[in-house]
Order: structure tokens, then sequence, then C-alpha cells
């Protein structure tokens, strides 16, 4: 049995959804969304990947290691903006923060 | 045959610590599972031959994000049932999104690996002189040198911008304020009088 192309992407493609469903079960808990954030750009990262062995092509694994670094960067200042809500509101529901009614 | 075994074993643990990182109760078991799921991302990567993002993808994440998701998971005092709250109601449209999106895709991705750009190439196996690591630098460092750069800035600017966003100083906790202390000088610091006898220097 040979693992190909499409066995890659079908896992990345189930793990993508899985963390569009984690935004939606978990709207009040911003620290559940932004791991849920995590594992999308996991998918993307993994199929990124599968493409680059696939067509033999080492620029793919480049692009997911820009990826890696904005998704890291992303957690750092999600993480930053959580605390500094937390410490103005005393609690971290996203609902709760809807003053601009955007 | 091994290579399948081990495909699906890191596949299943990925996608099942995946879900538990999405339905458990305590986010710090969420930070868990999002730990073992990146690891066992990782073992794909290797399994695909992509090395060097798999190390990458340990150090980044276990190393560094997950546990960064740690400390503010436990640093904040949150009432994480409240959070809970419309957890069930949001469950049935989400499982039909997720349901769909997932269905589409599939399709999709299986339709591009048979009939897509990428169709019938055969998996040209990387030149032995050259390993992952090194053939990735060869690029990273000659075509891609700018955006190379550019990720440097947008790291900087993160850890830039989280420094101003969580650094406070508290009104009343006395600091050391190196720029007057050094910036004393005689003048501003001392003053000579000459008491009168038995009078004491009051408030000069």
């Amino acid at each position: 049995m040979i693992i190909g192309l499409a066995h890659y992407l079908a896992v990345a493609a189930v793990l993508f959804t899985i963390g569009v469903f984690g935004i939606f079960v978990n709207r009040k808990n911003v620290i559940v969304i932004l791991m849920s954030i995590e594992l999308i750009l996991l998918a993307v990262n993994i199929n990124l990947v599968a493409f680059s062995r696939h067509l033999n092509e080492v620029s793919g694994q480049i692009l997911a290691m820009f990826v890696l670094t904005v998704a890291a960067a992303e957690a750092a200042v999600g993480l930053a903006i959580l605390v500094t809500f937390f410490r103005n509101r005393g609690d971290i529901a996203v609902d709760d923060a809807s003053v601009m009614k955007g | 045959m091994l290579q399948a075994i081990a495909f699906y074993l890191m596949a299943a643990v990925t996608l099942g610590s995946g879900l538990f990182v999405i339905s458990a109760r305590n986010p710090v078991h969420s930070v868990l599972w999002l730990i073992l799921s990146f690891f066992s991302a990782a073992g794909l990567f290797v399994l695909m031959g992509a090395e060097f993002l798999a190390m990458l993808l340990v150090v980044v994440y276990v190393g560094a994000v997950a546990v960064l998701f740690l400390f503010v998971v436990m640093m904040l005092d949150v009432d994480f049932v409240r959070l809970r709250e419309g957890y069930a109601q949001y469950l049935p449209i989400g499982g039909v999104v997720a349901l769909l999106l997932m269905i589409e895709m599939v399709l999709v991705s299986f339709a591009v690996a048979d009939r897509g750009a990428a169709a019938g190439k055969q998996i040209v196996a990387a030149a032995a002189d050259a390993s992952n690591a090194e053939s990735i630098g060869r690029v990273l460092y000659t075509d891609y040198v700018y955006f190379f750069q550019a990720a440097g800035i947008v790291l900087l600017i993160a850890m830039i911008g989280a420094i101003v966003l969580t650094l406070r100083h508290k009104p009343h906790v006395k600091r050391q304020d190196i720029h007057t202390q050094v910036g004393r000088k005689r003048s501003n610091a001392m003053a000579v009088v000459t008491p009168k006898t038995g009078e004491g220097i009051a408030d000069q």
C-alpha cells in the first residue's frame, strides 16, 4: 500500500475542518479559538509539504516555514491582547467585547 | 507497508488529538492535546521527507508556542465553565457546516491528486547528496532571501507588540530611574546651610 498525495491532502482537509469546527463551538473561549487557528495553519502546512514532496520542489517547504513564522507571531500577539483584555475586564469572554458594536 | 502503518497511526493521533483540543473541558488539557497533535504532525512531516520542517515544528510549537499558551491559560484566573455556555447550542449548525466543508475539501483533494496538475507525476527521490536541510538552505538564502528578512521583521514586530501590550508600570511602586540617578548634579542634590547655634535647620 502506497501512501500518496491524496492521503496527506485528506488528513489536512479533516484537520482544517476540525479547526473550523472548534471556532464554531467555542465561540466564547478565545484561548481555544486561538488553538483552533493553530490547527488550521497546521493543516495548511501539511498541504504545502505534501505538494512540495509530490512535485519535488522545495519552495513549498519554504512557504510552510513562513506560515510557521506568521503563526508564531500571531499566537504571541493574540495572547498578549488576551492578557491585556483580561486585565481590563477580569474575564476573557469574547462576546463581552462588543463595545464598538462591530 | 511499514510506511502505511506509520502514516495511519500518526494521522489518527493528529486528528484525534485535534478533536480533543476543541472538545476538552479544561483549556490546560486542550493545550496538552495541541502539543500531541503537533508532535504527530511532525511525524507526518518526517514521513514526507521534510525532516527540517518537522524539527522546526517541534522546536517552535512544542517548545515556544504551546508553552506560551500554557503560561497564559494557567496565569489567567478565568471561570472556564461559563465560557462553555453555548457549546451545545452551536454544536448542530457547526457540525453541519464542518461536515459539508470536510466532504468538499476531501473530494477536491482526491480530484487534485487524481486529475490535477500534480497528477501522474512520479515522486522523484531527493538527490542523495543533498539533505533536506541543505536543499532548503540553498533556496532560502538565495531565491527567498528577502522573504526571509521580512519574516525576521514580522517576528521583531510581534515581539515588540507583545511587550508593548503587556508591559505596565503600576503607580505607587518605587522604581530605579537610571536617568535621574545618573543625571544628578551637586547643585540639585545638596545644599550648604549655616544654621545658627541652638536653632536647628528647619526647611531651608
